[in-house]
């Protein structure tokens, strides 16, 4: 438990620092720190002691990352750029959960996830512009939209596997993305802008102010992040502890075995391609909310490829993979500015290199585990 | 419609027809002997085509005859892509054969766009359309209104020459038949003396080889290269092949004709039909089409049968 605390309070004051730090040499040597630890504490088997402490207390990694997230906020509580950051890190890890049900449970490589991201944008767009629909509604009806849309690729998708599914969600996000581009009513290249979030007659535009203090516009919607990230973190990880995962786990590993087993192939895929679609649909709402503007270009084929890596580079089928995963993404590009400019480069070298030599990710999913911490007397 | 504008849309067709048909040709050859899917073979097509861009400004001033310059140009891009192609096939193909094949798709996609990275941070201006020479003559013969231009007319040929040639490679050719070998058994195909591994790298050069030529066509017929060509060329020319039937050589043809004509069709009756609808639709609407297909024909117009690969 004290390894854990200590692990946490030097974490959070590791993000605060790197949020925090302006120059680009505090950047590099923070950076430089965290490989530096890294390396340090896998030779000095750290990283072993700290997993066995997170399996004595499953829960704690859970809650720490949440009060992490409060105390990160309330220290930025004016600054707009770290809350905008901090919030785009969740809500890209919100669609990566998406993606992981899809990719690291079923196995069906979704290469269109910024598309599914997108409908959810686009719609949040048009249903704030030109009707009078709660915003919290909104962001339920763009996760349906989304997930309506995703279901004409249902069909496609089940009959085909491998190469052939690949290619059905290749074509239909680049399908999407032309659309978008030539659609005349949706904005055009140019895109369109989004009216402020208007939650129960409060515009979360305006900045506020409690005790004396001025709060950031971006704080309602880090907290609204942070909820559907939590209430889709908690669904990954019950579905994957549920005979649900169980299923999907099979259908992944050998479909034909499953299918001798009774296990409803199509079934499962429909469950996790909709299921992943929704949580992608939902989360773009939210993104094309807060930065308050929509454009084609924001949902490329890259943009997919980016997501796609954040799934890998986590350590398929392991939802706690996806979060520093996504941070790491988000975040280092726009710290060192000089990466900036190479983003798009170097995360491609780095997914090669993790598929060559690292093909599980950094944090590999674990074979699962009945008995959590070793209680109800499995064996090791 | 008037028959000048037909015209100019079948040619513009059959255009598109042969440089996808080639590019698609690339993944049938890479899927038939090795069951992998290389999704930087569009963006090999790119850099073929950068390459000769950057070899048509090097050699400008010292060659004056645009035959030659072409010649050179071919001969350079086509060979910059091959050991490209090569390269690839050693260090990131072959290394890979035992993972699951989604990780050898996503490694290609990867390095797709890298290369695209690469060529738009670190070619000089490299995020703007370049303009492409005019090597080919382009005077031409008058029907009516539309004009038969010559340089599309021996772009179109050169095109159908490359697709037979390679297809009498594949089929009359010794190194043919021990790609076709391998294509149907590689362990049998090792064992009776076939260098496997030698095989492989001439079958991705070989693609490659095709990638830059598709390349070249299509900058010398649009007279443009742009960093992002290879993205959407890939993609139309995968569509094809698998459209056509993975691993089936004639599948690759037929999809990459058919992929254009969609193109074509949607270019032309999208808006003749909805007026509302303009013509920029054409993409929508053949990867609409290509979906569907996808979704009746799993496993492709052509299907795909291991006898059949190659």
């Amino acid at each position: 438990m004290k390894l854990l605390i200590t692990t946490f309070i030097l974490s959070l004051l590791y993000s605060i620092l790197l949020l925090g730090s302006e120059s680009q040499i505090e950047v590099g040597g923070l950076v430089f720190l965290a490989f530096a630890v890294s390396v340090v504490g896998k030779k000095m088997g750290l990283m072993d002691l700290l997993a066995a402490a997170v399996r004595e207390h499953p829960q704690f990694p859970a809650y720490a990352s949440v009060a992490g997230v409060l105390i990160t906020m309330v220290v930025f509580h004016n600054s707009h750029f770290a809350l905008l950051m901090l919030a785009t890190v969740l809500i890209y890890s919100v669609v990566c959960l998406g993606l992981n049900i899809q990719f690291g449970y079923v196995g069906i490589v979704n290469f269109a996830g910024a598309a599914f991201f997108g409908i959810g944008s686009y719609t949040a767009a048009i249903l704030a512009t030109y009707t009078a629909v709660p915003h919290i509604l909104i962001l339920v009806l763009a996760a349906c939209v989304s997930a309506l849309i995703g279901s004409i690729l249902i069909y496609p998708v089940l009959r085909t596997r491998g190469h052939y599914a690949a290619l059905v969600t290749i074509a239909f996000g680049i399908l999407f993305r032309n659309f978008l581009e030539v659609n005349d009513s949706l904005g055009g290249p140019q895109g369109m802008k989004i009216p402020a979030m208007n939650l129960f007659g409060w515009n979360l535009s305006n900045g506020v102010e409690i005790a004396g203090y001025e709060i950031s516009f971006y704080i309602p919607y880090l907290l609204i992040a942070l909820v559907l990230l939590i209430l889709s973190f908690k669904l990954t990880r019950n579905l994957e502890r549920s005979w649900i995962g169980l299923s999907m786990d099979m259908v992944r590993t050998d479909e034909i075995a499953a299918s001798t087993f009774g296990v409803k192939i199509a079934h499962w895929k429909i469950v996790a391609f909709t299921l992943g679609n929704l949580i992608a649909g939902m989360a773009g709402a939210l993104y094309g909310m807060m930065t308050a503007y929509v454009a084609p270009n924001n949902f490329t084929f890259a943009d997919s490829l980016i997501m796609v890596s954040i799934v890998i580079l986590g350590g398929i089928g392991n939802p706690w993979g996806i979060i520093p995963a996504a941070a790491i993404v988000v975040i280092l590009p726009e710290k060192l500015q000089f990466i900036q400019e190479y983003r798009f480069l170097l995360y491609a070298i780095v997914v090669i290199l993790i598929l060559l030599f690292r093909p599980d990710g950094l944090l590999p999913r674990r074979i699962r585990e009945y008995f959590p911490g070793n209680k109800a007397g499995g064996e090791k | 419609m008037s028959f000048d504008i037909f015209l100019q849309y079948l040619l513009n067709g059959l255009m598109l027809g042969v440089i996808y048909a080639i590019v698609a040709v690339g993944f049938t050859l890479y899927f038939g002997v090795l069951d992998v899917i290389k999704f930087s073979h569009g963006d090999i097509l790119m850099v073929g085509a950068f390459a000769g861009l950057t070899a048509y400004i090097g050699i400008a001033g010292t060659f004056d005859s645009p035959w030659l310059q072409l010649l050179i140009l071919v001969l350079i891009s086509v060979s910059v892509a091959a050991f490209l192609g090569a390269l690839i096939a050693r260090y990131l193909i072959l290394p890979l054969q035992k993972a699951p094949p989604i990780n050898t798709l996503l490694v290609t996609l990867m390095l797709g766009l890298a290369l695209r990275e690469a060529v738009r941070l670190f070619y000089p201006n490299g995020s703007n359309p370049k303009p492409f020479p005019r090597l080919l003559p382009t005077d031409g013969i008058a029907l009516g209104e539309f004009t038969l231009r010559s340089d599309s007319l021996i772009l179109l040929l050169t095109g159908i020459i490359c697709i037979v040639a390679v297809q009498r490679l594949i089929t009359r050719s010794k190194i043919g038949l021990a790609i076709r070998a391998v294509a149907q058994d590689s362990e049998t195909a090792r064992i009776m003396g076939i260098n496997f591994r030698q095989i492989v790298l001439i079958t991705f050069m070989l693609g490659s080889a095709l990638a830059a030529l598709a390349g070249l066509m299509n900058g010398l017929y649009y007279n443009e290269v742009n960093f992002s060509m290879g993205l959407l060329l890939g993609v139309i020319g995968f569509s094809a092949a698998v459209v056509g039937g993975l691993g089936n050589f004639y599948g690759a043809i037929v999809g990459g004709f058919l992929f254009a004509a969609l193109q074509t069709i949607g270019a032309v009756l999208l808006p003749a039909i909805f007026p509302d609808v303009p013509s920029a639709y054409k993409d929508v609407f053949a990867f609409t089409v290509i979906i569907i297909i996808m979704g009746l024909k799993p496993t492709g117009l052509i299907s795909e049968k291991s006898s059949e690969r190659v």
